[in-house]
């Protein structure tokens, strides 16, 4: 018998979307407070988790229609390339850059190369938790 | 070009991640895979190059100076060894491209073969201790996908093994640099030995210098430590498993090389004794499993560990002579085995079997195959002209000048045994009277011979050319035996 949950499906919809805004502020907070691509990440994972429990793979896949797997690649590019880039610049490998800029709504604010560097790491912790969950869920 | 030591890591990342995007395209795989590999031989000659001329380069990675950053450091010792690292997976490589099939190909088996060559290059290269664990577990993970890829039965069962015997070997690697870190205050290798210098090494350290044997001895196969190895690398394919005989043991022995040469070299009464009985007994048992079986594969697998106590015998000796006689037998060994490997894979290619007492008769219809494979076999063993001559020659008068009889005696006696378990090869298999075979890849044994001979010529050449290549295994051993010329490299005091 197929089992009535539109409550967590209904709960799940609210839910997801705050689980996903947490896990962006804690990524963009990494540099000056606790945080970073790596918890992002897995919180970001955790919330694409909990619709994968109230529904199910397909329905999460036309939601969503990632290819995990490349998302991993594309994470590890822009980790690798920022940290590459320093080599246009003659200077060691993995030497990050920053400066201040004045944002129209945020106002001064410090931007620097290691975000990149997050970013890839925000990406590949996705893929990589995300590819892990659908093999397993997918293989009998 | 001041990264020049980080790009034959950089290279096989970049064509690693690029891979992952080419997932069912194996034409482009095969391509991309094969450029890169090339591209990173290239990069290594130019860094052995300019280590020779301009003396050891560092890179300090993000621009931090050395104690507080990662520091990279190509040393001609690390430079050589990443440079014949990256020439023999160019060939395995080639290799692989008629053997390893499409099954193993269609998921990933191009983009780990290259994150292998990162770890191992990484582990080569690395100044910092931890860093050094990092590249050993990419080294690692790579080779566990390595050896389950294809998902057959036996390769299941040995991978369990292995991995479970690397994770704890890997979780004490942590707790040995937990407790250098707490002694010494540092993780950068060059910052290491100078405080251990400042100390005298007190017992502690002592302690810690036999566990990181431990540690580097499980990732290496030394005596006690070896039981793993025979199992976990009879499951892979051929060229998997010449990439896992040529590289991966040969990381261990690199790591127990640096830190017995550059950390723990004030109470060698102990920690190198201990060193010299584990090499002893290593060869010992090399021998008596070489000799013991009649499985093409076994055979050579028992001559890794051959290979392992020889070459750490050299350096439990510590003078200048046999840690010569130890980096060049290191690299001899790194070629040849492989280069054994991938010949006995083509004779199990034509004939379908690793059994030597169903095997015979290959120089009949193979002749090439025969001829290279005796070749390989003297060069092994170490008959004059061949590279394997030069490497014990100094090994053993290295030996016998510190009046270790015993094991320079060994190392000599340990040859007869390495040359009657491969010829007992060649006389069963390649010798005798022809048999029926009904080998599944019979018609690429001659594009797989072809991607073989190269490294054959090269381990050839690098035996008859040993004068050319002499100042540069010189100048690896003399930053062995004065850790003082690393140490000024890397903290420019």
């Amino acid at each position: 018998m197929k089992t009535n949950d539109v409550i967590l499906q209904t709960v799940t919809t609210i839910v997801s979307f705050i689980i996903i805004l947490f896990s962006i502020q804690l990524f963009f907070a990494g540099h000056y407070t606790p945080g970073g691509g790596f918890i992002g990440g897995l919180m970001t994972s955790g919330a694409l988790v909990l619709l994968l429990l109230a529904y199910d793979i397909k329905t999460v896949r036309t939601i969503l229609p990632i290819d995990y797997k490349l998302l991993t690649a594309i994470g590890l590019l822009l980790a690798v390339g920022t940290g590459a880039g320093a080599l246009l610049f003659n200077v060691p490998f993995l030497t990050h850059a920053y400066d201040y800029f004045h944002l129209p709504l945020l106002g001064e604010t410090s931007l620097h190369t290691a975000v990149i560097f997050d970013t890839g790491v925000y990406f590949v912790v996705i893929g990589i938790t995300m590819t892990i969950i659908q093999t397993i869920g997918v293989s009998e | 070009m001041i990264n020049l030591p980080i790009l034959p890591i950089l290279i096989p990342l970049f064509a690693a991640i690029i891979l992952m995007f080419f997932g069912k395209n194996i034409t482009m795989q095969k391509w991309i895979g094969a450029i890169a590999t090339a591209g990173t031989v290239a990069a290594s000659i130019v860094l052995v190059n300019v280590v020779h001329t301009e003396g050891i380069q560092t890179v300090d990675l993000g621009s931090w100076k050395a104690p507080f950053g990662i520091t990279m450091v190509s040393d001609m010792l690390s430079a050589l060894l990443v440079t014949t690292t990256s020439i023999i997976t160019f060939f395995v490589l080639l290799y692989s491209f008629r053997s390893i099939g499409k099954d193993r190909e269609r998921f990933y088996f191009y983009p780990v073969v290259q994150f292998l060559l990162v770890g191992v290059n990484g582990a080569f290269t690395t100044g910092d201790i931890f860093n050094l664990f990092v590249f050993f577990e990419v080294m690692l993970m790579s080779s566990y996908v390595l050896l389950v890829l294809g998902g057959t039965k036996v390769q299941l069962r040995e991978s369990i093994k292995y991995i479970l015997v690397n994770i704890i070997s890997s979780a004490l690697f942590v707790v040995m640099v937990a407790y250098l870190y707490s002694v010494i205050g540092s993780l950068n290798m060059a910052d290491i030995s100078v405080k251990i210098a400042e100390f005298d090494q007190p017992g502690i350290l002592t302690v810690i210098a036999v566990m990181f044997l431990v540690v580097y001895g499980l990732k290496g196969a030394i005596f006690p430590l070896y039981f793993w190895l025979p199992g976990s690398y009879y499951a892979p394919p051929t060229p998997v498993l010449a990439l896992f005989g040529a590289l991966l043991t040969k990381v261990g022995v690199y790591s127990i090389i640096r830190t017995y040469t550059l950390f723990f070299y004030h109470d060698t009464g102990y920690t190198h004794t201990i060193l010299a009985w584990l090499a002893i007994l290593t060869i010992v048992v090399g021998c008596i499993g070489a000799i013991a079986y009649w499985d093409v594969k076994k055979i050579l697998i028992y001559n890794i560990i051959i290979a392992v106590g020889v070459i750490l015998f050299g350096v439990s000796v510590m003078s200048p002579e046999s840690l010569e006689g130890s980096v060049y037998y290191l690299i001899h060994d790194m070629i040849i085995k492989a280069a054994l490997f991938l010949l006995v894979g083509v004779m199990i290619a034509i004939t379908g079997t690793s059994n030597l007492r169903k095997m015979g008769g290959l120089i009949k219809d193979y002749p090439w195959l025969g001829w290279t494979f005796l070749i390989a076999t003297l060069t092994l063993a170490g008959i004059p002209p061949f590279s394997g001559f030069i490497g014990k020659l100094l090994l053993v008068r290295g030996s016998f000048a510190a009046e270790a009889y015993l094991g320079g005696g060994l190392i000599l006696l340990s040859s007869l045994f390495v040359l009657y378990s491969v010829i007992k090869i060649f006389l069963n298999g390649v010798w005798g009277v022809p048999k029926e075979y009904n080998g599944s890849n019979k018609h690429n044994a001659f594009y797989l011979w072809g991607s073989t001979v190269f490294l054959v010529i090269l381990a050839v050449a690098y035996g008859v050319g040993a004068e050319a290549v002499r100042p540069l295994i010189s100048q690896a051993s003399e930053a062995l035996s004065d850790p003082g010329i690393y140490i000024q490299a890397v903290l420019k005091e």
